[in-house]
């Protein structure tokens, strides 16, 4: 049961991070290849907090606002440069994060921070946290995607310059995705950090932040279900392939790249297709019973 | 002379990216592509290389083997990988590609074991020293020939048919290929030669450090990337520039910034302050 509780609990705390990603990569179209770094500052925000005495609920908080603070500064490069660039950009925030947590001490250095306080919950109370705040986040994205800051969030992914032009805040938008998902990222990373109650820098690396963004890709860029569904999927299986444990990396890459190749859609894209392909055909059999029986008569 | 060796370990360091990234360049002005999967062909090169000379005894050989088994690897990955998706959003390819890589790290260290190989003869490394100054034989080696294959690159771009069809299809596609320009074989060839080039590095890094492992492509694959933004994405020129100036900044910045932040973020610290400035890049023109 112990072992349930821990897989249960990891895979909530993907599914904050996977569905805060969707957030800023799905619904607002601006990619970011430097998640983890999120993630990250959450956790040591956090567990310095409750190390220096602070209850974990607000220690927890905390973690997210910091973590949303950065994600503000850091969306505020997307209003400079797009697409590519961006992707790059992000992905050197990660790298600036993880080169400088490494070199301060205060943080740790290479070691990481240890000996963080309990939560003060059972494993089984801590499982229920984690999943009640990633269905919390879930509901709030299918929420976020009917309401009127979905639809804009949808126009700037599409089109920037033809949203500017239709009177939409582009860059208060962006900022706002930026802001929200890099907050829940932190608050990711704080129950990461009481989970584990021991972090080291490399656990917010590169790696970290390309399987999230494998997580979204996977799922269907932009559905919250599809998302869903990979997230559980992919914290699933280092399990399920636990019995070719030495080629576990290298099915990930492939499962990536093939997606990639031959789904593009993910799993929300591959779902549409089928369904289509499925109601195409049973209207080509309703046409054929037409024929049949026009024939007939 | 601390500043002109600091400079000189610089150059030799940016000589590496300059070869790696060219190919990233190549790509990235044909296709849009961010190739991550262009640092597994670089490792790909430097395994070559050392299994063919310790088995067969010939490092020309290996070279050889390596350049062409490599340029033709660069060829598979377009034709079966990015071909397909050329019309789908960006991320797309970009996450294949780093899928690719993952891919390509975990096939080398179960096909070469996780420690990585040497040459069974050591090449000769000694230091030279010079008036104060002081390189290794591979470091100059690399210099020279990454001076003379850029320099030969440029050229074949500048003077010759090849060069200028390659040159007319990064600008405008559809034109050249109305002016009759294969644009595919243009695409192979681009493929062909940076993945060669990539192999090169691969090959000067394995002398250098006599040791090749799985994971030597992470750094130069992400740094590449760095490189080729900050040379303004596509532009042959400025990425060479950048790859030069980006190994001679590390090189004072692991010296004089080392305390703060390590040698990779003190690349994408320059990197993001440049993007700031110039979101283009340094010689980026859009």
């Amino acid at each position: 049961m112990a072992y349930e509780i821990t897989l249960l609990t990891i895979i909530g705390i993907n599914l904050i991070l996977a569905l805060s990603l969707n957030l800023i990569t799905g619904f607002c179209g601006q990619i970011s290849l430097g998640h983890a770094a999120f993630y990250g500052t959450g956790a040591y925000c956090a567990a310095i907090l409750t190390k220096a005495g602070l209850p974990f609920p607000p220690a927890l908080l905390a973690g997210g606002v910091v973590a949303g603070l950065l994600g503000l500064i850091v969306g505020l490069t997307s209003l400079r440069v797009r697409e590519d660039f961006l992707a790059i950009t992000t992905m050197g925030v990660g790298f600036l994060f993880l080169g400088f947590v490494r070199k301060q001490s205060w943080l740790g250095g290479e070691l990481g921070v240890s000996g963080i306080p309990a939560p003060g919950l059972s494993d089984l109370g801590y499982m229920v946290l984690a999943i009640g705040i990633a269905a919390a986040v879930a509901l709030f994205s299918l929420y976020v995607r009917r309401s009127w800051m979905g639809f804009a969030f949808d126009a700037v992914a599409d089109d920037e310059d033809t949203a500017r032009v239709i009177g939409i805040g582009v860059a208060g938008y962006k900022l706002t995705a930026f802001a929200l998902g890099t907050a829940l990222a932190g608050i990711a990373g704080g129950l990461y950090a009481h989970y584990a109650r021991i972090i080291v820098p490399d656990t917010f690396g590169f790696t970290l932040s390309v399987t999230i963004l494998a997580m979204v890709v996977v799922g269907g860029i932009g559905s919250t279900w599809g998302v869903i569904v990979a997230t559980v999927l992919l914290s699933l299986m280092p399990e399920l392939f636990r019995f070719v444990n030495d080629y576990k990396l290298l099915l990930f890459g492939g499962l990536l790249l093939l997606t990639m190749r031959f789904s593009p859609g993910g799993l929300a894209g591959l779902t549409r297709e089928t369904w289509h392909r499925l109601r195409r055909n049973q209207g080509r059999n309703r046409e054929q019973v037409d024929d049949g029986t026009a024939a007939r008569s | 002379m601390l500043y002109l060796n600091l400079f000189l370990q610089g150059l030799a360091q940016g000589s590496i990216y300059a070869l790696i990234a060219v190919g990233l360049t190549l790509v990235y002005g044909l296709l849009r592509i961010l190739h991550v999967a262009h640092a597994g062909l670089f490792a790909l090169g430097a395994y070559i290389s050392v299994t063919v000379t310790n088995a067969t005894g010939s490092f020309p050989l290996a070279v050889l083997a390596a350049v062409a088994i490599t340029g033709l690897a660069g060829m598979a990955i377009y034709r079966l990988l990015y071909e397909p998706i050329l019309d789908r959003p960006p991320f797309v390819a970009l996450i294949a590609s780093i899928g690719l890589f993952i891919a390509m790290e975990e096939a080398f260290r179960l096909a070469f074991g996780p420690y990585g190989l040497s040459y069974a003869v050591p090449p000769n490394m000694e230091t030279i020293t010079f008036g104060g100054l002081f390189l290794s034989r591979a470091q100059i080696l690399l210099m020279v020939v990454a001076a003379l294959l850029l320099g030969g690159l440029g050229l074949l771009t500048e003077r010759t048919r090849t060069g200028v069809a390659w040159r007319a299809t990064v600008t405008d596609p559809p034109m050249a290929q109305s002016f009759g320009i294969d644009i595919v074989r243009v695409r192979y060839l681009s493929f062909f030669i940076g993945s060669a080039l990539a192999a090169v590095a691969g090959v000067m890094i394995s002398l250098i450090n006599n040791l090749v492992e799985p994971t030597m492509g992470s750094v130069p694959s992400y740094k590449a990337l760095a490189i080729i933004v900050l040379g303004g994405l596509g532009s042959v020129k400025g990425t060479l520039v950048a790859a030069l100036a980006l190994g001679v900044i590390e090189a004072f910045g692991t010296i004089y910034l080392g305390n703060l932040l390590d040698r990779d973020a003190i690349a994408f610290a320059f990197l993001i302050l440049v993007l700031m400035l110039r979101p283009h890049g340094l010689f980026g023109a859009r």
